[in-house]
């Protein structure tokens, strides 16, 4: 079995239903026990106190709105090299999830940043490139909307993934790139020593593992809706040219 | 059963709700839109098919 088979939109659709209910049942499993393991029954931090509490959110956001947009890029590129419809629309399907997550990491970073640093923005290479990430978003939305020919919007707003990509790498790497600016470094490493406690450490991974869940429930969801549409379009315009 | 957040609070709150309000509304409108458009296309292909 290839995987070029789910280019094939019946079949994609039918895997997709076949596979939602697990993975949102996972999905919600996993969000609900980070979130209310790391809420109710993790410990305050000695130096920030019960703010730690908004890491549960903020840390898993931020990771899936550049994983979403590094998903987006695939398959972008898919669509500009094979021209496969699906991927162009998995591609502008997983565009309102990845908005929101990154909306999501920008407010709980403002509102966390606040108490901390003092001030709810601050212009730190981090912040500003997950701001221009956020615009890329935006960018990307309306250009969809924007362009009637479906073809030429995917090929548009394909291109315009390739360069907000620069900004995405910005985002997860801006803090190694200057030693400047207010936010910190990883919060997740491979180093034990460098590593959050485990007992911040565990409900993360938890929270995690749901905002990947739940992305991927969203964008197989989102990715039907949007092949239906498509169908749909096909059959009125059938139905006016009779 | 409501952990102490101290003077923090209200940070720590307003955290979770504007963050919860955000993921609740994107779940509901991307089930809402699903369900939509599947109806509407059901109601299509059989208008279709029966000419």
């Amino acid at each position: 079995m290839s995987l070029w088979e789910y280019a094939n939109p019946k079949k994609f659709i039918a895997t997709a239903d076949a596979v939602l209910p697990f993975v949102s049942v996972l999905a919600a499993a996993a969000l609900l026990t980070g979130l209310i393991w790391g809420f109710f029954f993790t410990p305050d931090d000695f130096r920030q106190g019960s703010t730690v509490k908004i890491i549960y959110l903020h840390v898993p956001a931020a990771m899936m709105a550049i994983n979403a947009w590094a998903m987006m890029l695939v398959t972008s590129l898919i669509w500009l090299v094979r021209r496969h419809h699906v991927s162009a629309l998995a591609a502008k399907a997983a565009a309102p999830v990845g908005v929101t997550f990154t909306l999501v990491a920008l407010v709980t970073g403002a509102i966390w940043g606040q108490p901390m640093w003092g001030t709810w923005w601050a212009w730190d290479p981090r912040l500003t490139s997950f701001l221009i990430l956020f615009l890329f978003y935006l960018g990307y939305l309306a250009l969809w909307e924007a362009i009637e020919n479906p073809d030429t919007a995917a090929d548009l707003t394909s291109v315009l993934c390739l360069v907000g990509s620069v900004f995405a790498i910005l985002s997860r790497y801006a803090v190694n790139f200057w030693n400047q600016g207010l936010h910190q470094g990883a919060t997740l490493s491979l180093d034990k020593e460098e590593n959050i406690s485990d007992v911040f450490y565990i409900p993360l991974l938890f929270s995690i593992a749901g905002f990947v869940l739940l992305f991927v429930a969203l964008v197989l969801i989102r990715t039907q809706t949007e092949i239906r549409r498509r169908r749909l379009h096909a059959i009125e315009l059938r139905e006016r040219m009779a | 059963m409501m952990p102490d957040l101290g003077k923090y609070a209200g940070t720590v709150l307003s955290a979770y709700a504007i963050s919860l309000v955000l993921l609740v509304a994107l779940v509901a409108l991307s089930w809402w839109q699903a369900r939509r458009m599947k109806r509407r296309l059901d109601a299509a292909e059989t208008r279709y098919r029966n000419g």
